[in-house]
């Protein structure tokens, strides 16, 4: 069960906690164990109809023509919407806040950019005269080059997936082509640290694979309005992404959400209540669209896939002085919100550690992959994998306990972070402390005795000066293998050591005087007063 | 065209309904049919089914014993004189599955199932069969391999002779989930003794080829020899010999090569 | 489009409907007879959200074809609850924090309940087997387990 640790920090709250700690039933556990939840799809409206979609067999080509003439002819077939019906049949999500192009049409018209994108949808009056409509549709695909690789698809010359962002990179404020963090000088940290590790990690996209599919169902309502039972996560925001591709004043719907068979960042795409409306819209009747599970798991948008290298530069006796990181975001063919998720990536950065010098470059890209979207921590959970993973390398290169090489790395309160902002309400050193208790693991006593709030600041609140980027930076970099790579012998390569490091010099912090950044005032800030 | 459901109370005129039309398939648990179904087949368009009761007979009194197709996973589990058929019924999906899919059925699962049939495999079984030309008996392997022109018949039974004893007969599934999940690898092995000499060896694997297959090679490296570790060994090695794995999401082609060996040595010297 | 009559017993209660060829159990429960316990997860068998009783076995609705339980008895999650009181499973599953998003619960209590019925005191290996086809994605497997060991009277672990 829970424990709260009352202990950590107790002299910086009122031990007045009434629901902290405490169990307390969920408001909808009733609803739960006597299956009365009402979920979207557990609405039963007269007259209604059903939507299946035909989806692109190939991951990039072009449509030479789309013949429904045959599904048109097909028994109970109601309404064939292409991408010509769809009132603005091009959109991103987060043009909500004026962040990124319209880039992703809701049917496909000339080209698709991943399999599965949808291109035609079919109404009619069951499921399976949609689903026999569906098989009628001929499709004359002109197959394109296709791209799965992130560094591939940035290279010059390599072909192009969305012809909004030509370079295959999502641009940022019309400039950027990537998230850029400079603090210090990693080259030259890296140049004199005893150790160097470069690492490259991989992860790749993960389905959410919630137990309830993604589906809406939309009728039409009084004075001209359209009710919407939705599976969203996002129902304010699904309302509005409809309203802009419908081209309607949001007023129109009344969107009803709120109990979701699972959702995890899977759902707030909007992927079916804009079609299942413009069916309702079309055909005055209620309207059903519901993911299939093989649809769910193959073209609902997954976590997307990250390539992170990392470059440390570590001292003998542990201290981390340079880490410089290289991170590609696949976001899939279209952006969704991947273009946010490189910004968390990159704001991660170099993780909860007090490191001098540190270089980042996040780049959101483009491939013929399903589009990527929010999953819990987005963003950030590939990069801590890589950081964490890099953390006991490093510490094992050292010969460091790697709880104790946490500790000794930890930030700590007043400690400068590579985003010049000041590291307030840390916290790290507390965690591993516990859990190095909890897993009995042994750690020295400086270490027990280490605090986030001790022996931060000062030196370490410093920003050190930051050389201008020059523009020729050292291309792909070279693999270091470790033990921890699981390689036959032959194919491990060692790189020439660093030279020993003379004796133990401090690692540059000069004295520069205090920044004039504005204190980050954190909206997780409060505890510590 | 809607789906139209035929019951009739004889296998026979089920036979006939079903070798007379391309668009029908036959429901027995439902768990291939209706699955099918769900996912927008328009290729079926006629449902067959049967109430015969012949179908759901268990005759496992004597030394070769018979199921009906019809007879669940569930049902085999509940019988004693079973207990040789045991370890393939349980590996297959959950109690609601178990409750549901037949031994016909699994005669027709694609990979990543099928686990019954794996065995029925290595057991050199018998399918009876029933198509427009009247009924007759096939070796499974025969039916394997000509699974794809089968949609057409009726299957009726499976027989197969009870393994000489427990030891002769050995089963392992490899699945990514635990007690559940579909094979990555699905490994049965028939090994009778005679005069302490592996005499008729059979052993066949799941999801090592479009359907189950018997490993030769692995035979052939058993057959006349005392079960010792350089006999396993040369099995083991000669396992992934003739397969032709596919990938998909459990594993790739290249991974289920890799292992067939490791467990099939695992699975002759008796090791979890 | 032809339709078939169809009768059997639901939760008790004799109903009669009329289904299209092919129709499944699970859409016949939900939208014929208004049962909205059972859930749709998958359609495939491979996540027991659809799970009810058929003659006290447990079934997956959605593979099962509708035709096929005339004359049968069809128990759903609906069955459970007896006037306002709930069964020892749905008190036990709300007890012990058992359901998260709820979607998978109502499959999760019908493969619990036939469990119960066949073996009143089961071991925790007996549970995760019973719970097998089952799936809950917001992973609280461990509660539940608890929650199906405390209603059967054995302890649940902390």
């Amino acid at each position: 069960m829970l424990e709260l640790r009352k202990d950590i920090f107790a002299d910086e709250r009122d031990d007045n906690l009434k629901e902290i700690g405490k169990g307390t039933q969920r408001q909808d556990m009733l609803g739960h164990v006597t299956g009365t939840s009402t979920y979207f799809g557990d609405h039963k409206l007269q007259g209604m109809l059903h939507l299946k979609v035909v989806r692109s067999t190939q991951a990039h080509a072009r449509l030479r023509r789309i013949d429904t003439t045959d599904a048109e002819r097909s028994v109970g077939v109601r309404r064939i919407i292409r991408g010509a019906d769809v009132p603005r049949n091009l959109n991103t999500l987060l043009s909500l806040i004026n962040f990124g192009k319209d880039d992703e049409p809701s049917l496909a018209v000339d080209k698709v950019r991943y399999k599965g994108e949808p291109i035609v949808a079919i109404v009619a009056d069951s499921e399976r005269e949609a689903f026999e409509a569906t098989a009628k549709v001929r499709i004359d695909y002109e197959p394109l080059p296709t791209l799965f690789d992130v560094e591939e698809a940035l290279k010059p010359g390599a072909p192009v997936v969305n012809e909004t962002y030509p370079k295959n990179a999502f641009i940022y404020h019309d400039v950027y082509d990537h998230q850029r963090l400079r603090f210090g000088d990693a080259d030259a940290a890296l140049a004199t640290a005893d150790h160097v590790l470069e690492q490259r990690y991989q992860m790749s996209p993960i389905e959410h694979a919630p137990t309830e599919t993604n589906g809406a169902i939309a009728a039409p309502d009084t004075n001209g309005r359209y009710v919407v039972y939705t599976s969203t996560q996002a129902l304010f925001f699904s309302v509005d992404t409809c309203a802009k591709i419908l081209d309607v004043p949001s007023n129109t719907f009344h969107f009803i959400g709120g109990t979701v068979g699972g959702g995890f960042g899977g759902k707030v795409d909007t992927l079916t209540e804009p079609l299942a409306i413009l069916g309702a819209m079309l055909t005055g009747r209620p309207v059903r669209y519901v993911f299939g599970r093989e649809e769910e798991m193959q073209y609902g948008p997954p976590r997307g896939a990250e390539r992170i290298y990392i470059k440390d530069g570590v001292m003998r006796d542990g201290r981390i002085v340079a880490r410089k990181i290289r991170a590609y975001f696949d976001s899939g063919a279209y952006t969704r919100l991947s273009s946010y998720a490189a910004v968390k990536c990159a704001a991660h950065l170099p993780g909860p550690y007090t490191i001098p010098n540190v270089y980042g470059d996040v780049y959101c890209v483009f491939t013929n992959r399903t589009p990527a979207t929010a999953m819990r921590g987005f963003g950030v959970t590939a990069m801590d994998f890589a950081i964490e993973c890099q953390m006991d390398k490093l510490a094992h290169l050292v010969g460091m306990d790697p709880m104790e090489f946490r500790i000794l790395n930890a930030y700590r309160d007043g400690d400068m972070k590579a985003h010049r902002r000041e590291a307030k309400n840390t916290a790290l050193i507390e965690c591993v402390q516990v859990a190095a208790e909890k897993a009995k693991w042994p750690i020295r006593e400086e270490f027990r005795r280490a605090s986030s709030r001790k022996d931060g600041g000062g030196s370490r609140a410093v920003i050190p000066p930051t050389p201008a980027d020059s523009r020729a930076r050292p291309a792909a970099p070279a693999q270091q293998r470790t033990t921890y790579d699981r390689l036959p012998p032959t194919i491990t390569r060692e790189p020439p050591r660093e030279p020993p490091p003379p004796a133990s010099p401090p690692s540059p912090r000069p004295t520069a005087p205090s920044h004039g950044a504005a204190r980050f005032s954190s909206v997780f800030g409060t505890r510590r007063r | 065209m809607a789906v139209t459901v035929k019951t009739f109370a004889s296998s026979n005129e089920a036979a006939a309904a079903l070798s007379s039309d391309r668009a029908a398939r036959y429901l027995g648990g439902g768990t291939l049919v209706m699955r099918a179904l769900n996912e927008g087949d328009v290729s079926i368009s006629t449902v067959v089914r049967t109430n015969d009761q012949t179908l759901t007979r268990i005759d496992a009194s004597g030394p070769r014993i018979t199921l009906g197709a019809g007879v669940t996973f569930a049902r085999v589990l509940a019988e004693r004189d079973l207990a040789f058929l045991h370890a393939p019924a349980r590996s297959i999906g959950g109690p609601a599955v178990r409750n549901m899919g037949t031994v016909g059925g699994n005669l027709f699962a694609p990979n990543p199932y099928g686990d019954f049939t794996v065995a029925l495999l290595a057991l050199d079984a018998t399918v009876a069969v029933q198509g427009g030309f009247g009924a007759r008996d096939i070796p499974i392997e025969e039916f394997l391999q000509s699974r794809e022109r089968q949609a057409g018949t009726l299957v009726l039974s499976v027989s197969c002779a009870r393994p000489a004893s427990a030891e002769a007969f050995r089963y392992r599934k490899i699945a990514r989930i635990k007690p559940k999940g579909g094979s990555v690898i699905t490994l049965a092995a028939h090994l009778p003794i005679s005069g302490g000499r592996i005499a008729g060896a059979r052993i066949a694997l799941g999801s090592m080829a479009p359907t189950q297959i018997r490993a030769r090679a692995a035979e052939r490296a058993l057959e006349g020899r005392i079960l010792d570790a350089a006999t396993i060994a040369a099995a083991a090695s000669a396992a992934s010999e003739g397969t032709s794995p596919s990938d998909n999401a459990l594993g790739s082609a290249w991974y289920r090569r890799e292992i067939v060996g490791v467990h099939l040595r695992r699975l002759l010297s008796g090791q979890e | 489009m032809s339709k078939t009559p169809l009768q059997f017993r639901h939760n008790g209660r004799e109903v009669a409907i009329f289904v299209d060829g092919g129709t499944n159990l699970l859409v016949a429960l939900r939208e014929l007879i208004g049962d909205m316990t059972p859930k749709f997860g998958c359609g495939q068998g491979g996540c027991g959200t659809c799970s009810v009783l058929v003659d006290g076995e447990l079934y997956l609705s959605c593979l099962t074809l509708a035709e096929t339980v005339a004359g049968r008895s069809v128990e759903t999650l609906d069955s459970l609850k007896q006037g306002p009181n709930l069964h020892p499973l749905q008190r036990a599953f709300a007890d012990n924090f058992a359901a998260q998003c709820g979607y998978c619960t109502p499959g999760m209590l019908m493969a619990a309940k036939a469990l119960l019925d066949r073996n009143p005191q089961p071991s925790r290996a007996e549970i995760v087997e019973a719970i097998s086809g089952n799936i809950c994605r917001c992973t609280g497997y461990e509660p539940i387990i608890n929650a199906i060991l405390a209603a059967s009277g054995g302890r649940a672990s902390a």
